[in-house]
């Protein structure tokens, strides 16, 4: 777009000579206002709706800092701790360390077996989950929870929303 | 044997796409028309080959040989026919392969549909969509092959998976397969990945003819377009479908009373779409005006970079997401393939920019041609948004060393301006000339359907603002009426003059209408179709009502002013080895009994897994949902349910089938197309132009 080639275009000769690129301006003005706007609505939804991702362990490690923020934690759901009381549909268990790398899956030979590890590791960093909600399907031992909420003080985690994977189901299990 | 004969498909359709993208563009290059036949009956050879080995794996699938890993993977014994043929694409391996077929068969189509027609493009458009097929079929052989065979090694007891048999094993059988994921047993899931498939495969077709363009210098003409618009139509097409049904899918199976959770999978399928849209668009410029055609490069580019980042999120489940796919090796071949085609594309465009000089400036701001690239903007921010959400973790991750996401709040917060202002462009651009608008002119266009929908807001307002006081809701609202108005009227001019010119009735005058002018009517019928669907947004956003509990026989749940009285709960076997538990329960409205609903959970044993099947009562205006969550499994004399009210849903699906529908309309081929050619601007534009560059 170099502005030789508008003075040397016969139809701007024949118009005055300022007008395509005055004309020109306006355009690159106004598509630039659009496009500062779209960014400026998403830099600023980011800001206002991003929340850690993350594992128990991490969570913990920031300790009163995250207390009543917004953040979403996952972990290994461990078998025994699941309670549910239908009539009040509250929902209570406890979820285990399991690291998300890549890496760390690889070495525990996929994320059902790192799942399983983390429930029997009694190392592992625990949190004790509260959930107001039916008991979802897939809510069994070794599941993976994926939990977005808050953390009380108490240490309690208050999930508002809750995904569970239980990856044998989706990977190809053991054929036998 | 039989799947040695399938391996060897596949690997011959492999050699045999390397060969032709290699040779295509050595006979090119050399100007040797021998070797460019030749690459071309190779690129032919490879669709029967691909069709061989895609037939082989279905009759493992029908007939369950469960010596292959991926029969064993993905079907059963207790699964219909039928619905072992649609295992084809239920797993990892069977899809990659379908895409290649796929592939491999719009190649075949195009090539022989277009040869004599675009002979020089030709050449380099073998070899783009061979080259991508080449690393398709070469997942399928090296990666994720669907021919590899269960193998069983006394020594450690392992059960292994490999296309040649690893020493000191011996074959293995299995007794029964996992069967298809009982989730995905469901129309919308069995067409939604062979639509999305062909969406996604489709847009290869304009991207090889725009790369193909670039590479002879001829993409500042509009042949490129012209050929592929009807395939981008039908790609597009295929895109909404497979959108479409996926909603459906989500909102019939997932349970959870909505259709869009705006995860990762489904982001992926949503950013081709927007920018084929914005394709779709912006070409009719360049059509018309002979303008924006790096615009129209870029956007192709982008779609089918986007197509390909589709594929590589849902196959390779690099991006967490609560869909059922499974992480593969695929993921780093994919990445260097998916950047190598963006990257290399653009690069090509930019040496290729002289030939890319537009042939007009824009005039005004009040054209259709700025409304056009306003709408392009628009679009390419959605984009932007849903891309940035949707990698945002990944990214962060590797910024911060923390992984931050953003949920459904931040997609809905920044598309929902972003959306309405096109809703509103879709309304008022049509009516807008091409160069210059006059004010006055479309001011009295625009009067009767602004005075109609402020009519129509102003009556919501006074109905339901005490119970559901929602400024945006109201403004929704009127912007759907708004454009919904414009876009009959203008139906409703079209026929008018015909009835005054012709003398034809309302009906025939309407008939010819759409007939005549069919990507024009037809587009109006889609832009029809989401305004239905923005209506059903609305109400799904702002009125929808759920509540939840557990009840004894007998006893009530209410929901605005519903009832869902419990009768009973039974428990019985059904086909396809499900053990299935039914409850029993009344609806009432306003005391009033309707209808007796059904809701069920489907407890599958092979796989382990339930399925929540709701039950529905619906209307036009809205939707009772109603899920049976949990019971009382010892005495079943309770039941928990979760009830949704989802107001107005029902005008998503009846504005997905209207698109549809008007895609069709404005894809199909009509006599008048060929006759009158679609750039009726463009002659006054003096050539050769060395008007500068406007795009």
């Amino acid at each position: 777009m170099s502005s030789n080639d508008i003075v040397e275009s016969p139809r701007s000769t024949t118009n005055t000579l300022h007008r395509p690129r005055h004309a020109r301006m306006k355009f690159i003005v106004g598509g630039a206002l659009i496009l500062g706007a779209v960014v400026y609505l998403i830099a600023t939804t980011t800001l206002s709706t991003a929340q850690y991702y993350l594992t128990v362990e991490e969570l913990r490690g920031r300790g009163s800092t995250v207390v009543g923020k917004n953040v979403r934690v996952s972990g290994a759901v461990m078998g025994e701790s699941i309670q549910y009381d239908a009539q009040a549909l509250e929902l209570t268990f406890t979820v285990a360390q399991v690291s998300d790398s890549p890496e760390s899956l690889q070495a525990a030979g996929g994320l059902a077996q790192a799942l399983a590890q983390a429930v029997r590791n009694p190392q592992a960093a625990r949190l004790n989950v509260h959930y107001l909600g039916p008991k979802p399907d897939l809510m069994r031992p070794e599941a993976q929870a994926i939990m977005d909420g808050q953390l009380r003080e108490d240490g309690t985690f208050h999930a508002d929303t809750l995904l569970l994977k239980c990856p044998t189901r989706y990977e190809s299990g053991p054929r036998s | 044997m039989l799947y040695d004969l399938g391996y060897f498909a596949l690997l011959i359709s492999f050699l045999l796409a390397i060969y032709a993208a290699g040779v295509a563009v050595f006979g090119a290059q050399s100007q040797r028309m021998p070797f460019v036949e030749s690459a071309r009956n190779a690129a032919l050879l490879v669709f029967p080959l691909l069709t061989l080995a895609v037939l082989i794996v279905v009759y493992g699938l029908v007939t369950l040989d469960f010596n292959q890993a991926y029969v064993a993977d993905v079907s059963s014994r207790a699964m219909s026919p039928f619905l072992r043929v649609t295992a084809l694409w239920g797993g990892q391996q069977g899809s990659v392969l379908f895409w290649g077929w796929m592939m491999s068969g719009f190649a075949a189509t195009v090539m022989i549909r277009k040869w004599q027609r675009d002979r020089e493009l030709m050449p380099y458009v073998i070899f783009v969509i061979m080259g991508t097929l080449a690393f398709f079929v070469g997942l399928s052989l090296f990666i994720t092959n669907p021919f590899a065979r269960l193998w069983h090694d006394p020594a450690t007891g392992e059960i292994i998976a490999a296309v040649f048999q690893p020493v000191g094993t011996m074959p293995f059988i299995s007794q029964d397969g996992q069967g298809l994921n009982p989730l995905l047993r469901h129309f919308g899931m069995i067409g939604h990945p062979p639509t999305t498939y062909i969406g996604f495969t489709g847009f290869v077709i304009p991207y090889a003819f725009a790369i193909a363009a670039l590479i002879t210098g001829k993409a500042g003409e509009d042949e490129w377009i012209r050929t592929t618009r009807r395939w981008t139509l039908v790609a597009w097409l295929f895109l909404s479908i497979g959108l479409v049904l996926g909603g459906r899918w989500a909102y019939d199976v997932l349970g959870w009373g909505g259709y869009w959770g705006w995860d990762p999978v489904e982001n992926a399928m949503l950013m081709p779409w927007l920018t084929g849209t914005a394709f779709l668009h912006s070409m009719m410029i360049q059509e018309k005006r002979g303008m924006l055609k790096v615009w129209n490069i870029v956007l192709i580019i982008l779609t089918y970079s986007l197509s390909l980042f589709g594929t590589f999120i849902t196959r390779t489940g690099v991006i967490g997401s609560v869909h059922a796919f499974s992480k593969s090796a695929m993921g780093p071949s994919f990445l260097i393939f998916v950047s190598v085609t963006f990257l290399g594309s653009l690069l090509l465009m930019f040496k290729r920019l002289g030939t890319l000089k537009a042939e007009h400036e824009l005039d005004s701001f009040l054209s259709r041609e700025s409304l056009f690239l306003l709408q392009n903007l628009l679009f390419l921010g959605i984009t932007f948004a849903v891309f940035w959400g949707t990698t945002f973790p990944m990214i962060s991750e590797l910024v911060t060393g923390t992984k931050i996401t953003v949920g459904p709040p931040f997609f809905k917060k920044v598309t929902g301006p972003l959306f309405a202002a096109l809703v509103l462009l879709m309304g008022i651009a049509p009516l807008f000339a091409w160069r210059k608008q006059a004010v006055a002119k479309l001011g009295r266009a625009l009067l009767i359907p602004f005075i109609g929908s402020v009519v129509v807001m102003v009556g919501a307002t006074l109905v339901h603002w005490p119970q559901h006081p929602y400024p945006f809701a109201l403004f929704g609202l009127w912007l759907v009426s708004f454009v919904a108005l414009t876009t009959l009227l203008e139906f409703w001019r079209g026929a008018l003059a015909r009835m005054h010119s012709q003398g034809e009735n309302f009906l025939a005058a309407l008939g010819h209408l759409l007939s005549r002018n069919r990507r024009r009517y037809g587009g109006y019928i889609i832009h029809l179709g989401v305004v239905m669907m923005a209506l059903g947004v609305v109400g799904d956003e702002f009125f929808k009502a759920e509540t939840q509990g557990t009840v004894g026989v007998g006893q009530s749940l209410a929901v605005e002013n519903y009832t869902l009285t419990f009768e009973n709960l039974r428990v019985y076997p059904g086909s396809d080895g499900r053990e299935i538990v039914e409850a029993t329960a009344k609806l009432y409205r306003d005391g009033e009994y309707i209808l007796t609903l059904q809701p069920r959970r489907d407890f599958f044993i092979t796989q382990q897994q339930p399925v929540t099947v709701p039950a529905v009562y619906s209307t036009p205006g809205e939707d009772v949902y109603v899920l049976l969550v949990g019971w009382n499994e010892i005495s079943l004399d309770s039941s928990t349910f979760k009830i949704y009210v989802n107001p107005l849903i029902n005008w998503v699906w009846a504005g997905g089938l209207t698109f549809i529908m008007g895609t069709l309309i404005a894809a199909w081929t009509s006599l008048e197309d060929k006759r009158t050619a679609s750039y009726v601007l463009r002659p006054e534009a003096p050539r050769p132009s060395p008007a500068p560059v406007g795009g």
